[in-house]
């Protein structure tokens, strides 16, 4: 076995983070802290999810498109049978084991996904006029208030916008596609 | 553009979504009994009609689902969108 130990994972986008802080005015663009991520499957019906809200330590989200905070992270409803759940603060394959074992005996399960998107926070009063340059939904807050998320495409890439707040909005990107959004947005801020 | 209302996430950009062809196309139930002509027009052969015309989208960029949809094909209106494989 090689020895992994010396290996410290940097983020996807420690090349674009100077170009980000340098962005003047507004809306603020940072990095997220990567988190821990699983995709979990399990039909709706079977009375899974109030046996994961119980363990979990909050409800999980019963719309289509929409989001709810559980522990220490989000679980975000992705499609009618498919959740997306973070946590900060556990490992990947304890998250990952601990959610699919609790889908289990619903005939669900978990797959961990943390290597797959990295988040962005836009967060100032143009925020969303500055997401709107490359999404085509409704991004305004009556639409999209917090709680709401959706995945869409911004310019080319797929992603999973999550609304915190009217000023205060998420972006979670494929990692291989987190550049060009980098990009495009820092171009569209620039323009502004 | 051309919204799709998707059944799962409302109405998106077309490009958003994939398409899936003519719906509702049932499988032979015993393939091995067909002979060539048969088995051609199934693989190959679909209807091409003016007016309405059920199929299938798929969206893509967004819940990943399938969805049955009517389409009028001289005007592109779509008359209704549900989830794959429902009938209400």
């Amino acid at each position: 076995m090689a020895d992994t130990s010396v290996l410290t994972r940097r983020h996807p986008l420690e090349s674009r983070r100077a170009a980000l802080e340098a962005l003047v005015g507004d809306p603020a663009i940072t990095l997220e802290p990567l988190v821990s991520a699983v995709d979990l499957r399990v039909d709706p019906d079977g009375g899974a999810l109030d046996a994961l809200a119980a363990a979990l330590g909050g409800p999980l989200p019963t719309a289509v498109d929409t989001w709810t905070g559980i522990g220490d992270g989000e679980a975000l409803r992705l499609g009618p049978d498919e959740w997306l759940l973070t946590s900060a603060g556990t490992d990947p394959h304890r998250w990952e084991d601990r959610v699919d074992s609790l889908a289990a005996p619903f005939g669900g399960m978990a797959v961990d996904v943390s290597a797959q998107r990295v988040a962005l926070r836009l967060h100032g009063a143009h925020a969303r006029e500055l997401l709107a340059s490359g999404c085509s939904i409704d991004l305004r807050p009556g639409r999209f208030g917090r709680g709401r998320c959706a995945q869409t495409l911004f310019g080319q890439a797929p992603v999973l916008l999550v609304a915190h707040a009217d000023d205060d909005l998420h972006l979670f990107v494929r990692s291989s596609f987190s550049g060009y959004v980098a990009d495009r947005l820092v171009d569209a801020a620039a323009l502004r | 553009m051309q919204l799709i209302t998707c059944p799962w996430c409302g109405p998106r950009e077309e490009t958003e979504f994939r398409y899936g062809g003519q719906a509702d196309l049932a499988y032979p139930a015993d393939p091995s009994a067909l002979d060539d002509e048969q088995w051609a027009r199934f693989v190959f052969f679909r209807d091409n009609p003016e007016g309405a015309f059920a199929e299938r989208w798929c969206h893509d960029a967004g819940c990943r689902r399938w969805l049955r949809a009517v389409r009028d094909t001289r005007t592109y209106v779509f008359a209704e969108t549900r989830p794959y494989g429902r009938t209400a």
